[in-house]
């Protein structure tokens, strides 16, 4: 049995059904609980679970994240919302200092399992402050997980496992993709005519997506696309276009960062010969400079052109709504990276 | 939903109980107290040592002058009661029932030492001593600790949990964001501030505001304050006594300022030129161990000669942990990539944790 549901609404399933699993599951944040989350994710959560675990924290990111962090020391497990990605940034020591060295320094006495989630990315118009993709910045700190759920389906399978998981996790939602798989959604109008990736769930309490392995978005023959999150949409548009143009991508979605299934990846490459790595930081040391390198590393001999990598314009993000999407790896800018790396441009 | 705002009080908060609860330690008790500072103590001058012999390596700070803090606070809870403080943490981890064996061979890097020497000097954790850490980022601790106190409370359990910090560590943003928490939800926590005057080469009264009243920063949160001399081992123990037990009756946290000094450099590289050598003489006179060995022996609890016992007794165990530091193995580089992960992937593998730190 599977059904049709949102973004969001996957959040807050994954969230309800492992705090119903779980005693020592609870969640905070700014606004979580009597406004029902900034973004209406934890919608229902305090009235069906209580104030003591689904709390309400003053603007105070260092304090309420590296509370989770003790807590998680203790024997809990919190999931920390912050509103955005780009507010973690006042409590980076907390999120990537303690979080994610603790087992290391402790010698193996204490594990951390917590998860961080939250917006990333360019919401819309918010400018640069507010717009922040951490994945590049973070993914670097050895101890820490990372997972970038594309779609409602994936968005719950893996923030169960995140829940599950004994290690601290970054969890990273786009405000652009909350109201996914709802009616009238613009930006994905071809990914709800089901094509590609319909935006199912199975109806199962265990229903789990494991961390470290990569999903095949769309089949192709013509080139490996590689995007994550929200790009992964934006490379479909593109693999669209694409196919009109006679070039039948392969859209490869890692899922997580950390572990990162390169496996998947180098297979596609090696089927394809081509690659374009798509993400939506800045392009000097992103993800995409990472995944190039490891492809190089692990299919150098099957390539038959370099690899190329769509980022964000390397600029603050603007305000403007035209210069704004200008700067995201957007599918024209993908459409134009796959015509190179295959010699049709 | 109503709201109700406690009064900003900077009033003390306890008007202690007469007669005070040291009262009850019998002869026993205060030796047991004297035989900790002195282990402390002695633990202490063999880590100066062996850090002047490069055996120990990176930043250590020493304790010695403050062992009454850790001493008589630890004394004055439970065992189970969770407590974590910054990087001068050796003292804690002996006070809370560390192996002085263990705690020495982690800041000689060894398999044998409480994190198999993966932490060092300044980050001493201890499981089954519910000893949450040494965090050497200035007041990184404290939201720490308030996720402990808020496990306690998430759990329904009868603790408290002791943060410690330093006076430095008074100025940093983390520990008003963990104090504020700690105030609104009435969670069971006492933040202690070791206030040995300098953090580094800067005197409170240079770093601080309102450096002389404390109590205005407690007052801020509409928290307890409490203050004691942190020389004498006896009235930290008192302090904390009656404050734990008020927090562990649901009257939420505290804010305790305990006024001591550190008699030796901030770390193990520091040539002192902020402070006279008159003032640190006149702190030596307040001496914590001294001022209970006096006490002691004036009230005839113990010989002199019982407790030079009781001192070669702890110069021994200072001398075996470093012994044993030593002849320890040092952590094989097979566990470089261990106690990464819980849940390992990739070229991690799973850890053990050290002989003795395993629940
Ligand atoms: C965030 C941060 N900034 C600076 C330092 C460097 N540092 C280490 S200890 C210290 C002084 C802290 O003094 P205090 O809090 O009074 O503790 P004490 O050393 O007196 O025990 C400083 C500046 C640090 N460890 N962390
Ligand atoms: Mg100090």
């Amino acid at each position: 049995m599977t059904r049709k549901i949102q973004f969001r609404e996957a959040l807050n399933e994954a969230m309800c059904e492992e705090m119903e699993r779980d005693q020592r599951v609870f969640l905070m944040g700014e606004e979580v609980a009597y406004y029902n989350g900034a973004y209406k994710v934890s919608q229902g959560m305090l009235e069906r679970f209580g104030p003591q675990r689904v709390v309400d924290t003053p603007i105070s990111e260092t304090g309420f994240a590296g509370l989770g962090v003790g807590a998680a020391m203790y024997g809990l497990r919190p999931i920390i919302e912050f509103m955005s990605w780009s507010f973690c940034l006042v409590a980076a020591d907390q999120i990537i200092n303690n979080a994610p060295k603790m087992l290391y320094m402790s010698g193996g006495q204490f594990k951390v399992p917590i998860v961080f989630r939250g917006n990333n990315g360019a919401g819309g118009q918010l400018g640069s402050t507010h717009s922040w993709a951490v994945e590049s910045m973070f993914s670097c700190v050895p101890g820490l997980k990372m997972a970038i759920p594309a779609t409602p389906r994936d968005a719950k399978g893996l923030l169960k496992s995140s829940i599950r998981d004994d290690d601290p996790v970054f969890f990273l939602e786009s405000e652009r993709m909350l109201g996914l798989g709802s009616r009238g959604d613009t930006d994905f109008s071809r990914y709800l005519s089901g094509r590609w990736a319909p935006p199912t769930v199975e109806e199962d309490a265990d229903f789990l997506i494991p961390f470290g392995q990569a999903e095949i978005k769309k089949e192709g023959k013509d080139c490996t696309v590689v995007a994550l999150g929200r790009t992964v949409h934006f490379a479909l548009e593109a693999a669209e276009q694409l196919e009109q143009e006679g070039i039948d991508v392969e859209v490869v979605d890692p899922r997580t960062i950390r572990p990162l299934d390169i496996e998947t990846i180098l297979r596609s490459v090696r089927k394809t010969n081509y690659c374009v790595i798509v993400d939506e930081c800045w392009p000097f040391a992103s993800i995409a400079s990472e995944i190039a390198a490891q492809v190089y590393e692990g299919a150098m001999d099957d390539l038959d052109n370099k690899v190329i990598r769509v980022n964000n314009d390397d600029v603050p993000a603007p305000y403007a709504r035209h210069l704004e999407q200008e700067m995201l790896p957007h599918a024209r800018k993908i459409v134009e990276a796959v015509r190179a790396a295959t010699y049709n441009s | 939903m109503t709201i109700t705002t406690a009064p900003p009080s900077g009033a003390p908060a306890s008007d202690r109980p007469s007669p005070a609860p040291s009262d009850a330690l019998d002869a026993k008790a205060l030796l047991g107290l004297l035989e900790q500072m002195l282990l402390i103590r002695r633990f202490e001058e063999r880590c100066a040592q062996s850090y002047q012999q490069a055996k120990i390596g990176g930043f250590c700070h020493l304790y010695i002058g403050q062992e009454a803090v850790a001493v008589g606070s630890i004394a004055a809870v439970r065992p189970e009661d969770p407590i974590i403080t910054a990087y001068r943490d050796h003292g804690h981890a002996l006070a809370r029932g560390m192996d002085p064996r263990h705690c020495m061979a982690e800041m000689f890097g060894k398999i044998t030492g409480c994190a198999k020497g993966k932490g060092g000097s300044m980050h001493m954790f201890d499981k089954p001593h519910h000893m949450y850490g040494g965090h050497a980022i200035v007041g990184g601790q404290c939201p720490l600790g308030v996720g402990l106190a808020f496990g306690i409370q998430y759990n329904k359990e009868d603790k408290v949990c002791l943060c410690y910090f330093g006076d430095g560590a008074l100025n940093q943003g983390a520990v008003h964001e963990a104090m504020n928490l700690a105030a609104i939800w009435k969670l069971p926590i006492l933040f202690v501030v070791e206030n040995n005057l300098y953090s580094m080469g800067t005197h409170i009264a240079r770093g601080t505001s309102m450096a002389d009243n404390l109590a205005a920063k407690a007052g801020a949160y509409g928290m307890r304050y409490a203050e004691c001399d942190g020389m004498g081992v006896l009235k930290v123990y008192d302090c904390f006594k009656t404050e734990a037990d008020r927090t562990r009756a649901g009257e939420g946290p505290c804010f305790i300022n305990v006024e001591t000094y550190r008699f030796k450099g901030h770390s193990m590289s520091d040539p002192q030129k902020y402070r006279t050598k008159e003032e640190v003489e006149e702190f030596e006179e307040q001496d914590c161990i001294q001022r209970l060995r006096r006490r002691i022996l004036n009230r005839k609890m113990a010989t002199e000669d019982q407790i030079q016992a009781i001192d070669d007794k702890c110069k021994k165990l200072a001398i075996e942990a470093v012994k044993f530091a030593d002849e320890s193995p040092a952590i094989g580089v097979d566990e470089l990539y261990t106690d990464v992960y819980s849940q390992p992937f990739g070229p991690y593998k799973l850890g053990q944790p050290a002989e003795g730190f395993r629940e």
